[in-house]
């Protein structure tokens, strides 16, 4: 009879034609209302294109060098100035980035790959064969990494590939941990009965069951460790067990800044800032991740 | 509480035998000898300091020598600082270590647990950005450039703090800050995690709506799980903070444990670094069943896990 | 309501930061002044000494130290290098071919009370030969007749080596052949003396673990005696009051304090606690000289900065390439811009300064040279240059150089030249294994005489590590020794290194400078070519005497 019951037929259709939500949708929903999330996706966006695919748009190469102009200020020709020997700095940031992010990602997937495989494995097969994996992870947890990474690093140097995974080995082990404990829960969750019960195969049901449902703390994980390797990667750079010269990651391009930034300080700037900056995005993302998939986090 | 106890004890020598031994070939692996200098040495005087040391004895006897040496307490000499023991060694820095390590640590904790819970319980306000961007400041700037940062400011600039060496109090101040700072971020963004899990559970929506006061919540009801994750990290942390600290001592030149860490690494100096790892790992070991105590008292349930 | 439970803990925090901030602020004595008062020096010593044993230390950071604690035959002059300063000998004579030395000691006291005698010196020197103790420096001393032999093995028994203890106060050291310039060689500290009771308390002469060197048992015969030690915090000399000279010595005491940062150090010496700083950072030099030009000293340093060329390794086995790459480099653009402390660009292996050696003046910038000889060995243009690669050990500074070593022969050159890093030991390996195309390197003369740079390059020794070899270099070295005038060996040493020059199995890059910043509360601290200085001679006046407070 009013308006109010023709209006909401419409309404009941429509919602009659929309399929269930799933986690995913949900999460999707939830992270675009992080505003600080979203914020930080863009950035970090906006810091990949530029690494990546700034150098290409700049004038200047990155190894050239000038040895008559030396350390300079940002100027119209060098917008964020030069280094001690003449060479651009936004480029070097640039390519910097390059390699710390590639360093990150690339340390982040070794790592990943695995964390995942040993950390399900284990929470799968559960048992004494669980304890001492777990017992294992335990072991090398108890080992001091800076004595280590230096060593592996001494040992591997000359390689960047190498490198990713020395950083990746000694990054695994949070990721293993994380994972056991999401397949145990899961475990006991009565899909997998099912799936045992239909005689899937332990490989079939690890990698389509029970990895997918993992995947969402693996994500949040993946995203901190990006940032923890970039550190890492800095700290290796101090000690000078880093990247080989003349390519630059940030790690070494803030440690260049860092001993002379009271007379060159957009030295010291730059590279931190960009760095600081790409390390708050990925963790404020990891942070939006990790609210959204969270199905209790949800504000009422 | 004591089979428990003297279990985990049990399965710590064990971890650290497996440790010792993971150590041993790693550092056996790596090419570079302590005895290498820019100077080339007669191979005569080389193969008598390697006869010293026990260098040119097969590696299966030198293994199973230290180790049985270890068990004694006996670390051995350094290879490269003559008429020094490792123990000697360990014993300057150790203290340093520790005490720039609590004191740290406890700056941590009254920065970052506080922000963590105000963080957590102002939920997507100001409240919650700005404390969570500046503690994420705190892990984003590595240390080796918040360190420099500081003893510039304070040290030369404004020149209100010393800013290197470990000759009294006021030296503690910026090297604890530098280090302080960054753990203090890891703690407030766990314990914003902790109190947000224990803020959403259904009991919780329950008793407010039975009208229980949001501060009796808080503090009386959260509180204790909230802190569950921060105190995990503490074991670690500690450890951490006392081995790893190496740039802070490097800036701020403090005697302390860290530097021996990259140094006997660097130098291939085999019973220091042994001596050193054994160390750390039984830090660790002892850091995390405290942890694991103080976790079972404060959250009885997990007795049965 | 809830904020209110945090303000406590802000508010203690806060508290505690501004009670000790205003507690070291405002109106404190600076550290340099009071040191001063008392006499003390302060001193920035690089890296923590790995021992102060003389037979085992092998780094500088240990002689500046064990230079303030023991006193050899001769000791260090404050000023000129080349006039012997008498130390626990008082007079000397040699024979007419220089190779019999004859040392009269003077009376003079160990730390613990024992008198210094002749037959400690042969007691001395017979433990650093001792094969079994395995001393890294003994090389040194194998101008002694028989003393390599004694310390290979070959002879066991000391007598026949040629240092003799006439009585207690004479000793008489024969050599394997002329060498006039044996004063020089012995103010180096693997020939200082040890005292024996120490030494044979703890642990025997052999004993590599020996206790003898620590705090506690310590026993010299030099300026100062040990006070404490901490280690990579400080290590603090006082006066000894059983010196010969005690009289003549001004200071109180010294601070050696191993700093390892350059920036660190930089940030102490600012903030008044050193008097010397060990090092300065080469990017600040200008900017030092604009702020406290008084307070930077730059002074010549004997040492070589060159690149070493496996010549094993195609396409360096043509010595056309090696003098080529050489040429093409401009090394006052590199000293000026690139290293920046005052160096003087290489035109030689040998560094000036070394009294009646004139260095060598053949290695200049020559790009057309350079691109003729290239052109010549096969590459014109640098076409078809196979990639080649510099080996440098983890450092900004050899970095920057590297870099612009590769820049400079990319354009002068055309040729692409790749730079890779190692890690200290491992670097050190792959030179001595010849794993490398072009490898960093650096020397540091052992006394000022040229022969401790020549002798480097002889087939197979030791430190030569670039496979280079030729007999008639090796035949120049060895007649050096055997030489019958100064003059003619000079021109031997000469000829020695035209040679080398010639074949230029290294690239001469630069030769070193000592770079530091002084106190100008400091006297008597004259640049040496080797930094050796007597710290009987330094003396500190403190400006609240001076002027007015």
């Amino acid at each position: 009879m009013t308006d109010a019951p023709v209006d909401a037929a419409p309404a009941i259709a429509e919602d009659a034609l929309v399929e269930g939500s799933s986690l995913w949708r949900d999460a999707r929903a939830r992270l675009k209302k992080n505003k600080v999330a979203v914020g930080s996706l863009f950035g970090f966006a906006f810091i990949f294109l530029f690494c990546f695919v700034g150098p290409f748009l700049s004038p200047y190469d990155a190894n050239v060098q000038d040895l008559f102009s030396g350390a300079e200020g940002p100027s119209a020709e060098h917008w964020f100035g030069t280094d001690t020997l003449g060479r651009d700095l936004m480029v070097r940031v640039m390519e910097g980035g390059r390699i710390s992010l590639l360093v990150g990602l690339v340390a982040t997937v070794v790592a990943l790959a695995i964390g995942v495989i040993y950390g399900a494995t284990a929470g799968y097969v559960g048992g004494k064969v669980d304890a001492s994996m777990m017992r294992f992870v335990d072991l090398l947890y108890a080992l001091p990494f800076t004595i280590f990474v230096i060593l592996l690093m001494v040992a591997f140097g000359r390689s960047l590939w190498l490198m990713f995974v020395a950083i990746g080995c000694v990054e695994w082990l949070s990721m293993a941990r994380i994972v056991r404990s999401g397949v145990l829960s899961l475990k006991k969750q009565e899909f997998v009965e099912a799936a045992v019960s239909l005689g899937y195969s332990h490989r079939r049901i690890i990698v389509r069951h029970l990895i997918p449902n993992v995947l969402g703390p693996v994500i949040v994980i993946a995203t901190l460790t990006v940032p923890a390797v970039m550190l890492l990667e800095a700290f290796l750079s101090f000690l000078g067990l880093g990247v080989q010269p003349p390519d630059a990651s940030w790690g070494v391009l803030i440690n260049e800044g860092q001993t002379n930034m009271e007379i060159y300080p957009w030295l010291l700037m730059f590279p931190a800032g960009f760095f600081a900056a790409t390390l708050f995005c990925l963790n404020f993302i990891g942070d939006g991740l990790r609210d959204a998939l969270d199905p209790k986090s949800a504000k009422d | 509480m004591l089979k428990f106890v003297a279990m985990r004890l049990l399965q710590g020598a064990f971890v650290l035998l497996g440790i010792y031994a993971v150590t041993f070939l790693l550092v056996a692996a790596t090419p570079g000898s302590p005895f290498s200098s820019e100077r080339a040495i007669a191979p005569e005087i080389l193969a008598q300091i390697e006869a010293f040391y026990g260098y040119d004895r097969p590696l299966g006897e030198r293994f199973l020598t230290s180790l049985g040496n270890f068990v004694q307490g006996d670390f051995g000499p350094s290879a490269v600082y003559a008429n020094r023991t490792v123990t000697q060694i360990i014993a300057e820095s150790f203290p340093v270590s520790l005490k720039l390590g609590s004191i740290s640590l406890l700056l941590a904790l009254l920065l970052g647990v506080p922000a963590g819970i105000l963080a957590a319980v102002k939920r997507n306000t100001w409240l919650d950005y700005v404390p969570m961007s500046v503690s994420m400041a705190g892990i984003c700037l590595p240390t080796f450039v918040m360190g420099p940062l500081l003893a510039l400011v304070f040290g030369l600039i404004l020149q209100w703090l010393p800013v290197a060496g470990w000759y009294g109090p006021e030296f503690m101040i910026l090297p604890a800050t530098t280090l302080g700072l960054y753990y203090g971020a890891y703690f407030a963004r766990l314990t914003r995690g902790g109190m947000l899990e224990m803020l959403n559970q259904d009991w919780v929506r329950t008793a407010r709506a039975k009208g229980v006061a949001e501060s009796t919540i808080i503090w009386k009801h959260c509180l204790k799980g909230g802190l569950i994750p921060a105190i995990t990290f503490l074991g670690p942390a500690l450890a951490g903070i006392i081995s790893g600290s190496f740039v802070v001592e490097t800036i701020f030149q403090i005697p302390g444990l860290g530097q021996w860490f990259v140094r006997a690494a660097l130098n291939r100096d085999d019973f220091l670094v042994l001596g050193l790892t054994v160390l750390f790992a039984a830090m660790i070991v002892v850091m995390n069943l405290l942890v694991d105590i103080v976790q079972v008292a404060l959250n009885p349930r997990l007795k049965y896990d | 309501m809830f904020l209110r439970k945090l303000r406590p803990s802000l508010g203690i925090l806060i508290a505690a930061i501004f009670g000790l901030a205003l507690a070291s602020c405002g109106g404190g004595v600076p550290e340099t002044e009071k040191a001063a008062r008392e006499g003390i020096l302060l001193i920035g010593n690089g890296t923590e000494p790995k021992t102060l044993d003389p037979h085992l230390a092998t780094g500088v950071p240990e002689s500046s130290i064990m230079r303030a604690l023991l006193e050899g035959l001769i000791a260090t002059h404050p000023t000129n290098d080349l006039e012997p300063e008498p130390g626990m000998a008082e007079s000397w004579e040699h024979n007419e071919d220089f190779s019999v030395w004859t040392f009269h000691l003077r009376d003079a006291l160990w730390s613990n009370g024992d008198p210094v005698l002749a037959s400690d010196f042969v007691y001395s020197w017979q433990r650093i030969l001792s094969p079994t103790l395995g001393a890294e420096y003994a090389p040194m001393l194998y101008v002694i007749k028989n003393a390599e032999a004694f310390n290979i093995g070959e002879i066991e028994d000391f007598g026949q080596v040629g240092v003799k203890a006439l009585d207690d106060k004479t000793l008489q050291v024969t050599l394997q052949g002329s060498t006039p310039h044996f004063l020089s060689m012995i103010k180096h500290s693997s020939y200082s003396p040890v005292n024996p009771r120490a030494v044979e308390e703890h642990g025997g002469m052999t004993d590599r673990q020996s206790g003898w060197s620590t705090l506690e048992n310590f026993a010299g015969n030099g300026p100062f005696r040990l006070k404490s030690w901490v280690t990579n915090q400080v290590i603090e000399v006082e006066r000894n009051p059983h010196y010969w000279d005690a009289e003549t010595v001004k200071l109180n005491g010294i601070r050696f304090y191993p700093i390892d940062n350059a920036n660190t150090e930089e940030t102490m010496f600012r903030n008044d606690r050193l008097h010397l700083t060990n090092t300065v950072n080469p990017d600040k030099i200008a900017y030092f000289q604009e702020i406290m030009p008084d307070k930077l000293r730059i002074s010549p340093y004997l040492g070589s900065y060159f690149y070493r060329l496996n010549v094993t390794r195609e396409p360096l086995t043509d010595a056309r390439v090696r003098r080529a790459l050489t040429l093409a480099l401009d090394r006052q653009l590199l000293v000026e811009r690139v290293t920046k402390g005052g160096q003087a660009p290489a035109s030689g292996l040998v560094p000036q300064g070394i009294p009646g050696y004139g260095a060598s003046t053949t290695v200049q910038y020559d790009p057309e040279e350079a691109r003729r000889l290239l052109a010549e060995a096969g590459y014109p243009g640098g076409q078809g240059f196979p990639e080649v690669e510099i080996m440098i050990n983890t450092s900004e500074a050899h970095r920057k150089i590297a870099e612009a070593i590769q820049a400079l022969w990319r354009e002068e050159l055309g040729i692409t030249v790749g730079i890779y890093n190692q890690e200290w030991k491992v670097y050190l390996d792959s030179q001595s294994n010849l794993d490398y195309d072009i490898a960093r390197a650096g020397w540091i003369g052992d006394f000022v005489y040229p022969s401790t740079f020549t002798d480097m390059f002889t087939t197979g020794n030791g430190n030569n590590d670039t496979g280079w070899s030729n007999p008639r270099y090796d035949a120049l070295v060895a007649r050096s020794r055997v030489a019958e005038s100064e003059e003619e060996r000079m021109a031997i040493f000469h000829g020695a290194e035209e040679l080398l020059l010639e074949e230029m199995p290294i690239i001469p890059i630069y030769w070193y400078t000592r770079v530091l910043l002084q106190d100008p509360r400091v006297h008597g601290w004259y640049p040496k070519l080797l930094d050796a200085h007597h710290y009987k001679y330094v003396w500190l006046e403190p400006e609240g005497e001076a002027g007015g407070q």
